[in-house]
């Protein structure tokens, strides 16, 4: 029986905190009277994902007929998948979509059915190599779909591959992928890696265009959001559940299928990473010398390869399908079950060290834009009731934040950073001044639909995603990055986390209370 | 006195233009109101009339005239200025009808016209200042016999030489050089046709040829073409600097310009006739006492070089003697006696002489003008580029064989160190070093030049007479001593060097006075907002090694390994290399000619593949190495609504990708047969000169203008394209494009590669450095 998420309070006896510290990881003493917040213990798997995909298929939940009878000759079908973004760190395969992808298609060549198209989510996302679809959905479904062009990348800016479908009540266009839409039947496969994801936000999102995802990727929503990982207290999912009931309301037919995976992301041969340091065995200790040593001594470029190679051996612990909403309550409360951790009180100073990879750097670099947007935007946002640091607190994190990018996947990052935030960091500045530029700039929307670069605009939502941050926060302070990044990003430089404790005592007092969250493997805080 | 004497003359003046000259022409006009000037100037493209408005009226000097004057000065100017088109280098002096007119009504004649660079052509110097007298003065016979020819030399025609050099005509004065002037023209004629025809040997023809290339690399046969013929005409007139210094020394001159005005001289009183002659030696002519205004120069003159080469402590030591005497003048008083000389008339006895110097009379010496200067510049220190004070250097006085001999030793040495680092495959900072070695070159090389140029002068141990000169300012009334004196006793040295020589040298040279870093734009910012000024009109973009790190080998390989597997890419890779020497040595040769080689190797290529692989070329490939602020730059020059154009010698189908950056793209195209690729151009790839024409036609059809436009590329085999538009920018420029830079001016780039792009390319980075390095891929 795995073991719940834990609250350590350091004492003196304590040892060492590991923290990550993006390609590298270093070892820090927290103060006494700290604490420390573990993740659960990875969930059991199930013992036959496909099995239980194949029950999820024929006992759909809510309001749904099971897949079979969807299906019949001579229907479109389309099957939708999350991109590259999901999950972190990839899987080892076979990943969910494939186990997924390979059973529906299975069904609709029982049922007759030709007219089937694979489309790739990617929202203003890149577009994934033919390496990376071939790892999502398995050298089978890859052979059989992509030569014929019947396994399509969704594409934000192709006029002529888009459909108008409504307006909210509140005025919010939908518009999503026209060959999805005019489908008689869209089977949308996630992977629900933390509470944020599936529901209705696949479709409305995943689907859909700039003119559609500017009402909810915006500073007012990402403000208004709170957080974004607890759908009911989410504006940016109460837009996405707007959008979803005019699709529903226009006749879309949506067979959602939702998968889950437990936290188990690390390889054995780095099983310290997701243990408590007062556990670690001496072998657990040497890996981690080693680990460190042997990551020290390589370039950072090959560093980066070995880390970007390196896939998770998640497994599957859940599946659900059928109707949206129910199949997305009954998914959402198994991410709990593997990620909640109960916490009491909120604390003065949040430390956490943040890791080489994030939903936009999958074998990619981690920018600074991005270092923002995981340490404000994902974890500051990991929570459930209240933040974790209080209002006016301090955050400190841990990354050496070079000034890196990647030019083919974010090249409209380094325009945004060297132009952009050259003149502000006011999230609302930006939106205001920047954002058309950049989201109508016809060289990324070039890029992004031939290369493999993220949206003009994407960037923009980066900073977005911190927006609620930046409100909350008294000071940010990032230890052992490249100052002058650091600056750009608004942010303190901080050599050691000891100075990065002092420079927070100015903004908080002395003697604060401190968190660490011990993160990833990844949990959601629920502070009471 | 003078006035009166002057009234209602007609003055000839030549040599207007000068600096002398120009101070003439003032104290005429301003001082002797009654006179009527014509000055005799060579008509240029424009005409004299235009010449004299352009080069002498709107000269600083007429400032103060134009102050008093008021509306009053342009009919002033009309009624007493007369320009006469005319050339002193030609026999009867080109005069045309109203010239001869005017000079038949001729008073005075001052013929000040000089070629007075110490280091002019030899054949120059012969023509202007041995000739030009006589060719007055035949003139004058002609059309104004009676009239007072007064002509300005030099005190240093007596030679070099110790003790007093009288002021009397040469044939007069002992131990004064004297050779046959006539057998001396035909020399110097002969001298200038002998370099020529030696400039034009095949050998000489071909290692200028060399040094153009070891200049520009492979800029082009034109430019090359230009750049060998404009080193020809310095050869040859560097061999004319040197003949005449050769030539004068051996006669006991320091240089050409004192021998040729010495046979001037001597020429002029032997075809005088009965012209009557009065001649006035000035020593070194520097800024003004008094009038027009203290500290008034035209012109960078003389002494003002090394002067400004001490202060910033370029010139750490320069020849001369302590106690030995530097003799030089201010302007107002030559101008002066001339007038004075002009207003009394000639000497009824024969050719008189007066020398305008200070040097018996009232002597600076050179330890007392070092001091003076050290005085001043540690007072006012010029400040270099970090807004520090640069400390004046303590001058030991050495010889000045020893000052040579440590600069020469510099000089080889810089340009050893240059010729090594501009045989390395350096780009950006790097050649940056490089080419501020070859300018720390060009610095030493001019010191020496001053050395040996202006260090006979603090040398000479000839000590001017002036009694003639004070017997003219004494005679004067005292109101003509006020206004027109000439004795050398007014000038307090102390007070004229710290007051008004050195203020107006530093005024004119433009040095950084005053403490601090520049404040408001950089230089780097200026250059940036001069280019990116919406009246721009286009920008011209070379691709490779200015937009991306990539070559047509680089991305040739790319495509033909990716099909490959490990152990085949592993051959391909190895096959390469082996090739790339020759390959290297034919794109250094001609750029076109390599790539027309090189393309070949496209023979047979499926078109339908090449074509859909070029899209992963850039996403996998040439996307990493691009230079993102390049992109960015063009991405700009199209947001101020500037037109952008490519032009690249790489294929049109693998530049594709990044056609929507341009309005334009100028490409290699190759032939299909079949769907297949034949290996064949259908027409010259872009390079050299054709880049050039390429903008060129593009302006020309679009209505743009080629001032407006901005060219960017990374390669002296780009120069054309660079000179062809208004505004050039040297991006990571290899050493010879960034030593070109550097000397014009031109803004630079530096561009790099994102430090978090992965490596990518079938060929090792060793391997693409050489490739992409040693030669700069001019496509």
């Amino acid at each position: 029986m795995p073991r719940p998420g834990y609250v350590l309070d350091v004492d003196r006896s304590t040892p060492p905190t590991l923290f990550w510290h993006g390609e590298t990881f270093r070892l820090e003493k927290l103060p006494v009277g700290s604490r420390v917040l573990y993740a659960p213990e990875p969930v059991e798997p199930l013992t036959d994902p496909d099995a239980a995909v194949a029950h999820a298929l024929d006992h759909p939940d809510g309001d749904s007929p099971p897949l079979d009878d969807l299906l019949f000759p001579g229907m479109r079908l389309t099957i939708c998948f999350d991109d590259i973004s999901l999950p972190l760190p990839p899987m080892q395969r076979p990943d969910n979509r494939q186990r997924v992808i390979e059973a529906v298609l299975d069904k609709a060549a029982a049922a007759g059915v030709d007219d089937v198209v694979l489309i790739a989510a990617l929202a203003l996302h890149r577009r994934m190599t033919e390496d990376e679809l071939r790892h999502a959905l398995g050298n089978r479904v890859y052979d059989a779909f992509a030569p014929t062009g019947r396994l399509q990348q969704h594409d934000a800016e192709d006029p002529a591959a888009l459909l108008h479908i409504g307006h909210t009540d509140r005025g919010e266009d939908v518009e999503i992928n026209r060959r999805a839409a005019e489908s008689d039947l869209i089977v949308y496969v996630n992977i629900n890696l933390v509470a944020m994801d599936g529901g209705w936000k696949s479709t409305a999102t995943g689907l859909a265009s700039y003119k559609s995802l500017r009402h909810h990727h915006n500073v007012a929503t990402m403000q208004k959001s709170r957080s974004f990982m607890d759908r009911h207290r989410s504006e940016l999912h109460s837009s996405n559940w707007r959008m979803g009931k005019v699709l529903r309301d226009a006749g879309l037919k949506i067979f959602q299928i939702e998968t889950t995976l437990n936290n188990d992301a690390f390889p054995a041969a780095a099983a310290f990473l997701q243990k408590r340091e007062w556990e670690w065995t001496a072998r657990d200790r040497v890996s981690f010398l080693a680990a460190q040593k042997g990551l020290d001594a390589l370039s950072p470029r090959r560093r980066r390869q070995l880390l970007h190679s390196t896939n998770a051996p998640h497994a599957m612990t859940g599946v659900h399908a059928g109707e949206v909403g129910a199949v997305h309550e009954l998914v959402t409360a198994k991410v709990h079950e593997q990620q909640l951790v109960p916490v009491s009180g909120q604390t003065d100073v949040l430390t956490m060290g943040l890791p080489y990879i994030c939903p936009y750097n999958v074998n990619s670099v981690m920018n600074p834009i991005l270092v923002m947007c995981l340490g404000l935007g994902y974890f500051f946002n990991l929570y459930r009731g209240r933040p974790l640091v209080r209002e006016g607190g301090v955050l400190i994190m841990s990354h050496p934040t070079p000034w890196e990018f990647h030019p083919v996947h974010h090249p409209s990052y380094i325009d945004f950073f060297e132009e952009c935030l050259a003149e502000t960091t006011d999230p609302v500045v930006l939106e205001r001044d920047f954002e058309k530029r950049f989201a109508e700039d016809e060289w990324y929307r070039h890029l992004y639909r031939t290369s493999h670069a993220y949206h003009g605009v994407h960037p923009f939502y980066m900073w977005y995603w911190g927006a609620h941050a930046l409100q909350h926060l008294g000071k940010v302070v990032i230890v052992g990055g490249d100052p002058k990044a650091v600056r750009r990003l608004g942010f303190s430089p901080a050599s050691t986390l000891r100075d990065a404790l002092e420079m927070s005592e100015d903004v908080v007092g002395r003697s604060p209370s401190i968190t660490h969250i011990h993160n990833p493997p990844i949990f959601l805080a629920d502070v009471s | 006195m003078i006035r009166e004497a002057l009234d209602g003359k007609r003055i000839v003046l030549s040599g207007a233009t000068g600096f002398l000259g120009t101070a003439l022409v003032e104290r005429l006009l301003r001082q002797v109101p009654g006179c009527t000037i014509g000055v005799l100037v060579r008509p240029g493209r424009r005409g004299a009339a235009d010449r004299v408005r352009r080069e002498v009226l709107k000269n600083e000097a007429f400032d103060r005239l134009r102050g008093e004057l008021g509306d009053a000065f342009a009919d002033t100017v009309a009624g007493r200025l007369v320009a006469i088109a005319g050339d002193v280098g030609v026999d009867g002096l080109g005069l045309d009808e109203d010239g001869q007119r005017f000079l038949a009504g001729a008073d005075v004649f001052i013929h000040s016209a000089a070629a007075v660079s110490f280091d002019s052509p030899l054949d120059q110097a012969v023509e202007i200042n041995l000739l030009g007298p006589v060719r007055v003065v035949e003139a004058m016979k002609e059309h104004c016999p009676a009239a007072h020819l007064v002509a300005v030399s030099t005190s240093y025609v007596a030679g070099t030489r110790r003790g007093k050099a009288l002021e009397t005509t040469l044939d007069a004065t002992p131990y004064a050089p004297d050779v046959d002037w006539r057998a001396e023209v035909a020399a110097a004629r002969r001298t200038r046709a002998d370099l020529d025809s030696a400039s034009r040997s095949p050998q000489m023809l071909a290692e200028l040829h060399k040094r153009a290339r070891q200049e520009l690399g492979g800029a082009g046969v034109p430019l090359l073409a230009e750049r060998t013929e404009r080193l020809r005409l310095e050869w040859v007139k560097d061999g004319l600097v040197d003949a005449g210094v050769a030539r004068a020394s051996s006669l006991g001159w320091p240089d050409a310009y004192p021998y040729t005005k010495a046979l001037g001289e001597r020429a002029l009183l032997q075809h005088r006739g009965d012209v009557p002659v009065s001649i006035v030696r000035p020593s070194i002519i520097e800024s003004a006492l008094a009038d027009p205004r203290p500290g008034w120069i035209r012109g960078f003159r003389m002494a003002d070089p090394i002067i400004i080469s001490y202060a910033r402590g370029l010139l750490k030591e320069f020849p001369g003697i302590p106690e030995g005497i530097v003799d030089v003048i201010p302007v107002d008083l030559v101008v002066a006696a001339i007038i004075d000389v002009a207003a009394t008339g000639p000497d009824p006895a024969g050719p008189s002489v007066y020398q305008v110097a200070s040097g018996s009379r009232n002597p600076l010496r050179y330890g007392q003008l070092v001091d003076h200067v050290r005085t001043f510049f540690t007072a006012n220190p010029i400040h270099d580029a970090e807004g520090q004070p640069i400390e004046v250097p303590e001058w030991s006085f050495p010889g000045r064989g020893r000052v040579q001999a440590q600069l020469k030793r510099a000089e080889k040495l810089l340009t050893a160190g240059e010729r090594a680092l501009q045989a390395l495959p350096l780009r950006g900072s790097q050649a940056e070093y490089a080419a501020r070695l070859e300018e720390r070159r060009d610095q030493v090389e001019r010191a020496l030049e001053y050395v040996e140029l202006y260090g006979h002068y603090t040398e000479t141990e000839a000590i001017f007479q002036v009694d003639r000169l004070l017997a003219l300012h004494r005679s004067l009334p005292e109101e003509d001593q006020r206004d027109f004196g000439c004795d050398p006793a007014v000038v307090d040295w102390a007070s004229y060097i710290g007051d008004t020589y050195l203020p107006a040298v530093v005024d004119h040279s433009r040095v950084k006075m005053t403490p601090g870093k520049k404040t408001g734009l950089s230089r780097a910012d200026r250059g940036r907002k001069a280019i990116l000024s919406p009246d721009r009109h286009l920008a011209a973009f070379d691709l490779e090694n200015t937009l991306i790190a990539s070559n047509v080998v680089d991305s040739f390989s790319w495509l033909a390994t990716r099909r490959l597997d490990g152990r085949d890419r592993v051959r391909f890779v190895a096959k390469t290399l082996r090739e790339a020497p020759g390959l290297l040595a034919l794109d250094r040769k001609d750029r076109g000619d390599f790539l027309r080689h090189f393309y070949r190797r496209y023979g047979g290529a499926p078109v339908a593949a090449v074509e859909a692989d070029v899209w992963d070329l850039w996403a996998e490939h040439l996307m990493n190495n691009a230079f993102p602020a390049g992109l960015r730059r063009v991405r700009r020059h199209r947001e101020l609504g500037h037109r952008t154009i490519l032009i690249t010698g790489a294929l049109d189908m693998l530049v594709e990708p990044v056609k929507p950056l341009f309005d334009e793209v100028v490409a290699a195209h190759m032939r299909q047969d079949g769907g297949r690729y034949t290996g064949e151009l259908v027409e010259a790839p872009s390079t050299g000169e054709a880049r050039a024409l390429a903008i060129r036609e593009y302006c020309a059809a679009e209505g743009l203008e080629l001032d407006q436009c901005v060219a960017y590329a990374d390669s002296a085999s780009d120069l054309p394209m660079l000179e062809v538009v208004g505004h050039p920018v040297a991006v990571n420029a290899e050493a010879k494009l960034a030593a070109i830079a550097r000397k014009r001016g031109w803004h630079t780039e530096g561009w790099k590669r994102d430090p978090g792009a992965p490596r990518t390319g079938p060929i090792s980075r060793r391997a693409s450095f050489l490739l992409a390095g040693q030669r700069k891929a001019g496509v």
